[in-house]
């Protein structure tokens, strides 16, 4: 399947803005994403493993938080996935 | 200070989105190229606030809207630059909510000062930093381009 890389992420893939792996599923995919560019880990994840929160991962045109199996979900060569970090802001403090 | 390269018309397309959803906050995405010395900005997109409840002080761009604009840049085989949003009646200066909630390092967030409805101040801040945990805002000058 094809991953999209966004822009700040790309430095750490080797500029790609899109890369190709083999996968069964979005768990798969997103190991051997980075395991070919280790870089990217510490980008996604945190210390724990666990996706960072502000890192949205859009199956398809799905949020993969919203899909009955996750990231187990199983994948096709002609699927997509996009990493998309969120974008929000404002003049209110919270 | 490093510059942010961006043409006229689309300069002139962000701040009146900001008079148009005004006493609300406007946001959107910019598209352009990168060169040795900064974005060049040559398109923006428009985008919902999907923050209905406090859109007087609050902005959000739903992801799904985000995944159609980077396809939409990468057909027109542009790059997400960077993102605009305006401040109904406040400064265009970053906030610490915009602080906090910016994650595209690389990329610049453009904020418009609306005040009383009309575009003021507009200025421009390049997410610094190779990671979350060191990330800083630096205002950029904007150069405008015919």
């Amino acid at each position: 399947m094809n991953i999209f890389i966004p822009t700040p992420l790309r430095p750490y893939a080797e500029g790609k803005d899109a890369v190709e792996v083999n996968a069964a599923t979005i768990a798969e995919a997103l190991d051997g994403l980075t395991k070919t560019y280790p870089g990217l880990r510490k980008h996604l994840f945190t210390e724990e493993g666990k996706l960072r929160a502000f890192v949205n991962l859009y199956f398809n045109d799905e949020d993969v938080r919203y899909l009955a199996d996750k990231e187990q979900t199983a994948v096709s060569a002609s699927d997509t996935l996009s990493i998309i970090p969120s974008i929000a802001g404002g003049v209110a403090v919270e | 200070m490093s510059a942010f390269r961006i043409k006229r018309n689309v300069y002139d397309s962000i701040r009146a989105h900001g008079e148009e959803t005004y006493p609300h906050e406007c946001c959107g995405a910019l598209l352009g190229e990168s060169t040795p010395n900064g974005w060049r900005v040559t398109e923006a997109m428009r985008a919902g606030n999907t923050r209905t409840d406090s859109a007087h002080n609050r902005y959000s761009i739903a992801p799904l809207e985000l995944v159609r604009i980077e396809r939409e840049a990468r057909r027109q085989g542009l790059e997400i630059a960077g993102f605009y949003h305006s401040h109904p009646d406040h400064p265009a200066q970053w906030s610490a909510t915009d602080f906090a909630e910016a994650h595209w390092l690389g990329c610049s967030y453009v904020i418009t000062e609306v005040a009383q409805g009309k575009a003021v101040v507009t200025n421009s801040f390049l997410l610094t930093g190779s990671t979350e945990e060191e990330k800083q805002f630096v205002q950029e000058s904007i150069q405008l381009e015919e």
